[in-house]
């Protein structure tokens, strides 16, 4: 079977490959010239607008990368698509809501700010965290052993349930995320004067610091190492003395603890959280996870960082409304799907699984 | 130390072993033999709880260990160096070490063994910063023992070490099993090559289908007309 598959994969490409690069190649020149004729005849784009676009994708990409984390260690260990994913982060955006809104209330979101943030990041990561594991408990692990189109059709389930419970738990409204003052409004960089938002500070940094927490973790602890023998080769890494089944949980919480984290920030970012807000980043964040190739830890991150700059300097940059960002995200998806299906970054998967 | 009691496994529908019951006592090398599909590797993967028997018990050491998970009978101290030796192909040499030693918690214990193992296999030494897929075969066949003599096991449980090796290292592999048997491991040898196994060894099974055919002394399986007839090469 392998064997005659690389050896189609060598010689020449048939026709549909031929007219599909064809087209690809045709269609990155179009783009590329409507760029240029942007980039020429429009007079008012300044600096400001594109270093807020900057900004503003160097933000959102922050999460998405977040987000993408948690799927791809799913995947590397699992080899599964948890779908149900972004309502695990909706989920910790709801609770990072309902610790701010009665840390507010009480007061002390007035004399701590800080310490307020601190702990509405926690509260969401810790509940996103609980909701993973039971995820993987409740709906997951009974179906290890089963064909790998059944927990992916299971997590499509998971996450319909989790909106509607979700929906049917916190009602329908609107709920407005309250803004500690030290992340209120923004200020201007230097001459250029483009705009910086606190909140997108915010959101910037603590993702990066989460993923540098993130990268030492798989590297350097002895829990990495297991999660890296586990992704690799599971009967091996239980002959190590490994317990396949608790590095599976713990993969699970990491990436649901990074999911809360980011919930709690499109909370700030949108300013607003409701059932639904999992949905579209999940989709999103699983895009900029195949982008960098799924299943790859620096390509989630890689990933998550594209895609928020294609999104917010993609419209810009073709002269087209920014409504169009989602045509935008999910056109990247399809162009890598076909021509790089192992992501931009991904060779490790395709030797692996092949 | 070890003994298997009328085990049988199945793979799914299919009856892999059919009924194996063997010892290993404590300092031995005993060796199982045969051709492909015997059983051996099932044999193997039975006793280190990466399959379940169907029926039969398994014990070691007083304790009965069928049905238990995997990575609690390593910790017993039953370490399995599987076939086709199943490098951490992305992880470095060093990391591989490190993971044989998962369980122990004894830093200066752990120490000692990683530099009994690097003076065992010199050749890994260099290597210690390489992701273990670039070695060759015979470095990542030293590298799969010594990952298995990192938990510092009572018995190793070692699968066709000989496989795709070129002879010079095959004897070279085969003398560092001896003395690592020397140094105190009990040894399961698992190999296709039966006399150099059995050359090596002081007591031996032949497997076929799924049954034990042959059990005696090494020596005298050497000299078995049946043996050698079919597994020596006449």
């Amino acid at each position: 079977m392998t064997i005659k598959a690389t050896r189609r994969a060598r010689t020449l490409p048939d026709f549909t490959t031929l007219i599909l690069w064809g087209l690809g190649g045709i269609s990155l020149l179009v783009i590329l010239y409507r760029i240029f004729v942007v980039l020429t005849t429009q007079e008012e784009l300044t600096a400001t607008i594109w270093g807020f676009q900057l900004v503003n994708g160097l933000v959102l990409g922050g999460v998405y990368a977040l987000i993408a984390l948690g799927y791809t260690l799913v995947y590397g260990i699992l080899f599964m698509i948890n779908f149900a994913h972004g309502e695990v982060m909706m989920l910790g955006a709801y609770a990072g809501y309902f610790t701010l809104t009665y840390l507010n209330a009480r007061g002390f979101m007035e004399t701590n700010p800080i310490l307020t943030l601190v702990i509405t990041f926690v509260a969401g990561m810790l509940v996103s965290m609980l909701a993973g594991i039971t995820l993987e408990r409740v709906a997951y692990r009974p179906l290890r052993r089963a064909p790998r189109l059944v927990p992916l059709i299971t997590a499509i389930g998971a996450s319909i349930f989790l909106q509607n419970a979700a929906l049917r738990i916190f009602g329908s409204k609107l709920r407005v995320y309250v803004k500690p003052s030290v992340i209120e409004g923004g200020f201007r960089l230097g001459e250029s004067g483009i705009f910086v938002p606190r909140t997108g500070v915010l959101i910037f940094v603590t993702s990066i610091l989460l993923m540098i927490g993130l990268y030492l973790l798989v590297q350097y602890t002895k829990l990495g190492k297991a999660m890296r023998a586990v992704a690799e080769d599971k009967d091996t890494a239980a002959l190590m003395g490994i317990d396949v089944d608790r590095v599976i949980v713990q993969t699970f919480m990491l990436g649901s603890l990074l999911a809360g984290a980011a919930g709690v920030m499109l909370g700030f970012h949108n300013s607003q959280v409701n059932a639904f807000i999992g949905f579209i980043p999940g989709i999103k964040a699983f895009t900029a996870a195949v982008l960098g190739g799924i299943g790859n830890i620096p390509g989630a991150m890689f990933g998550g960082f594209f895609l928020g700059l294609a999104e917010s300097l993609g419209p810009t940059a073709l002269g087209i409304p920014s409504q169009y960002k989602d045509v935008i995200a999910f056109s990247l998806l399809v162009l890598v799907l076909i021509f790089r299906p192992t992501g931009l970054l991904g060779e490790v998967l395709s030797e692996k699984r092949a | 130390m070890l003994e298997l009691k009328n085990v049988h496994t199945f793979y799914g529908h299919i009856h892999a072993l059919k009924g194996i019951s063997l010892t290993v006592e404590e300092g031995e090398i005993v060796t199982l033999i045969g051709s492909n599909g015997a059983g051996k590797t099932t044999t193997l993967r039975t006793i280190s709880g990466l399959l379940a028997p169907r029926e039969g018990e398994i014990w070691f050491e007083g304790q009965r260990i069928d049905g238990v998970s995997a990575h609690k009978i390593t910790e017993m101290g039953i370490a399995h160096c599987p076939e086709g030796r199943k490098i951490f192909g992305r992880l470095t040499v060093r990391e591989n070490l490190e993971l044989g030693a998962f369980l122990r918690k004894d830093k200066d214990g752990i120490k000692q063994d990683f530099e009994r193992v690097l003076d065992l296999f010199p050749r890994l030494r260099e290597r210690l910063k390489q992701p273990g897929g670039t070695l060759s075969g015979g470095e990542q066949q030293m590298l799969a023992i010594g990952r298995a003599l990192m938990s510092r096991p009572r018995i190793l449980l070692l699968d066709e070490p000989s496989m795709g090796l070129a002879p010079i290292l095959v004897q070279q592999i085969f003398d560092i099993i001896e003395e690592i048997n020397a140094q105190g491991t009990t040894v399961l040898l698992v190999e296709q090559n039966a006399r150099l196994a059995l050359s090596i060894a002081s007591r031996g099974y032949v497997l076929e289908t799924g049954r034990i055919r042959l059990a005696g002394p090494a020596a005298e399986l050497m000299d078995s007309e049946e043996v050698k007839a079919a597994y020596l090469g006449g």
